[in-house]
């Protein structure tokens, strides 16, 4: 089973958690200047990649905290953590 | 030219002890060039050069895949057919596969072992039977087959299900589609596989592609592990992969990858002769010719490409089913695997152009894909022949997304793949 590091509470059971998909998806500050295009590129479209992946977790039933993971979508490693709201570590060097 | 399969060739090849049978398809080098490119030999990406071949007349076709052919998720699914979706786009696709399904056996020259044994979704609560009846009707107002069940109706015809009022979940009722079933999933590959090289396409395996050549916003050519091969018109038909295509010609999809497991049982004496899915308790199950139970999981909630998915979503699955079915708690689980689907936020394929020239994406197909095989692959040769969309597709273009013409179809798509 895939463990998860809680910032706050260490090492939990994945079942424990919430995901929160892609992060830094940023809301448009105006959205009534966005394009359909551009309105829907922030819905809906998503990375997806193949390999590390930064995205959202909440420990829901532990700290209910959320906070970032620096995730590989096919062995699901976890190499770093980092806080909402934080500059993401180097992506490169597995 | 192959030789038809028939009592006549069978009865000659048993003639040699089965051992001078003619490979059901050739295995060319890929050539400098093609007409048209399908991107994937699964299920819908056969398909899809079968009817280019059989429908259309486009020149030279070749499918490459990176593994081998129907290795992803047409080998991993749990088979389940059926067309009861709730808004009409969706039916009408649905249904155009399943008519599809009927013929396909003697279409391909090539047993699918299509069984029509009905596909049975359990109400659990009064919401459910009100979700039940509202799509039932629909179905029926579109041409589509659909009983509602009371639970003895139920239980008469699945003898082994608890349908008792001290059940933790106890059941309703159901809807029943009788023209519903299973199929051979592997031979639905195979069988379109041999179908498509008879009518001249090349199906390449272990060719991975590994770049999406473009000049002034048209494709040219796509690189490849078995070289660059030259062309115009590409159909990506990648399922879980569909983003990481989508990525080599600098585009993005509403698509997210996420594991999808399945499990079978040890062999039993038939025991359950149809198909049943419960959406409440999240479980779905069916027996295999071979006797083997057939059990559906859900997804995993996070995303993923490894083909592999937790153990408490197989444990809560297991517990759905054993819910519902008391006695199968004894029943050894033989095997368990994972597929890569590629869900859509509205739980509807997309199949269409992309702004990229010549390049077109049939994909999206999340966690019901396999049902659709023959009607994916005869809306997505129409696409690509013509340029532009079967009237079953054009609702399900990438243009959904920013008009927001969406076609929520998570009821019908739910658990019930």
């Amino acid at each position: 089973m895939l463990q998860i590091e809680c910032p706050w509470c260490g090492a939990c059971d994945q079942s424990e958690f919430s995901y929160g998909g892609e992060a830094h998806i940023a809301r448009p500050k105006t959205p009534a200047d966005l394009s359909d295009q551009e309105w829907g590129d922030y819905l809906f479209n998503r990375e997806n990649p193949k390999g590390w992946h930064r995205e959202q977790w909440c420990h829901t039933a532990g700290c209910r905290r959320w906070f970032n993971a620096v995730r590989d979508t096919v062995t699901s490693r976890i190499k770093a953590y980092y806080q909402m709201g934080a500059v993401p570590p180097e992506e490169d060097g597995r | 030219m192959t030789k038809r399969y028939s009592i006549f060739s069978l009865a000659r090849n048993a003639l040699s002890h089965h051992e001078n049978w003619q490979e059901a398809w050739r295995s060319p080098q890929p050539q400098p060039e093609y007409d048209v490119v399908i991107v994937g030999g699964g299920g819908h990406g056969l398909a899809s050069a079968y009817y280019l071949a059989r429908n259309f007349d486009v020149g030279r076709i070749a499918v490459v895949e990176k593994g081998w052919i129907g290795g992803g998720n047409t080998g991993r699914n749990t088979t389940i057919v059926r067309s009861n979706y709730l808004w009409d786009e969706a039916a009408h696709l649905y249904e155009k596969s399943l008519q599809l399904w009927e013929g396909l056996s003697q279409e391909l020259n090539y047993n699918v072992m299509f069984s029509q044994r009905g596909v049975m979704n359990l109400g659990h609560t009064l919401q459910d039977m009100r979700d039940i009846v509202r799509r039932s009707s629909a179905n029926r107002l579109n041409g589509i087959d659909s009983e509602v069940l009371t639970p003895m109706d139920i239980k008469r015809r699945v003898p082994v299900i608890d349908v008792g009022p001290s059940a933790r979940y106890p059941i309703l009722g159901a809807s029943f589609q009788p023209r519903g079933g299973v199929a051979r999933h592997d031979a639905v590959a195979w069988g379109f596989a041999r179908a498509a090289d008879q009518l001249g396409v090349d199906i390449i395996q272990n060719c991975e592609v590994t770049g999406i050549r473009q000049v002034d916003g048209a494709v040219t050519a796509l690189e490849t592990s078995r070289g660059l091969i030259r062309t115009t018109k590409v159909g990506v038909v990648a399922a879980g992969h569909s983003s990481v295509m989508a990525a080599m010609a600098g585009l993005r999809l509403p698509i997210e990858s996420h594991p999808l497991q399945a499990l079978v049982s040890e062999p039993l004496k038939p025991v359950l002769d149809t198909v049943i899915m419960s959406n409440a308790v999240h479980g779905y199950i069916s027996q295999s010719d071979k006797g083997e139970l057939v059990v559906g999981a859900g997804i995993d909630a996070y995303t993923g490409y490894g083909q592999r998915g937790s153990y408490g979503i197989i444990e809560g699955n297991i517990a759905a089913i054993v819910t519902l079915f008391p006695s199968f708690s004894r029943v050894r689980m033989l095997r368990q695997w994972g597929g890569i689907v590629d869900v859509c936020p509205d739980a509807c394929p997309i199949i269409g152009k992309t702004p990229v020239r010549g390049l077109y994406f049939n994909c999206g197909w999340g966690t019901g894909g396999f049902k659709a095989t023959p009607g994916s692959g005869w809306v997505f040769a129409h696409t690509l022949a013509r340029d532009e969309p079967h009237v079953l597709n054009a609702a399900f273009s990438l243009e959904r997304f920013y008009t927001g013409a969406l076609i929520d179809e998570h009821g019908a798509a739910g658990v019930a793949h």
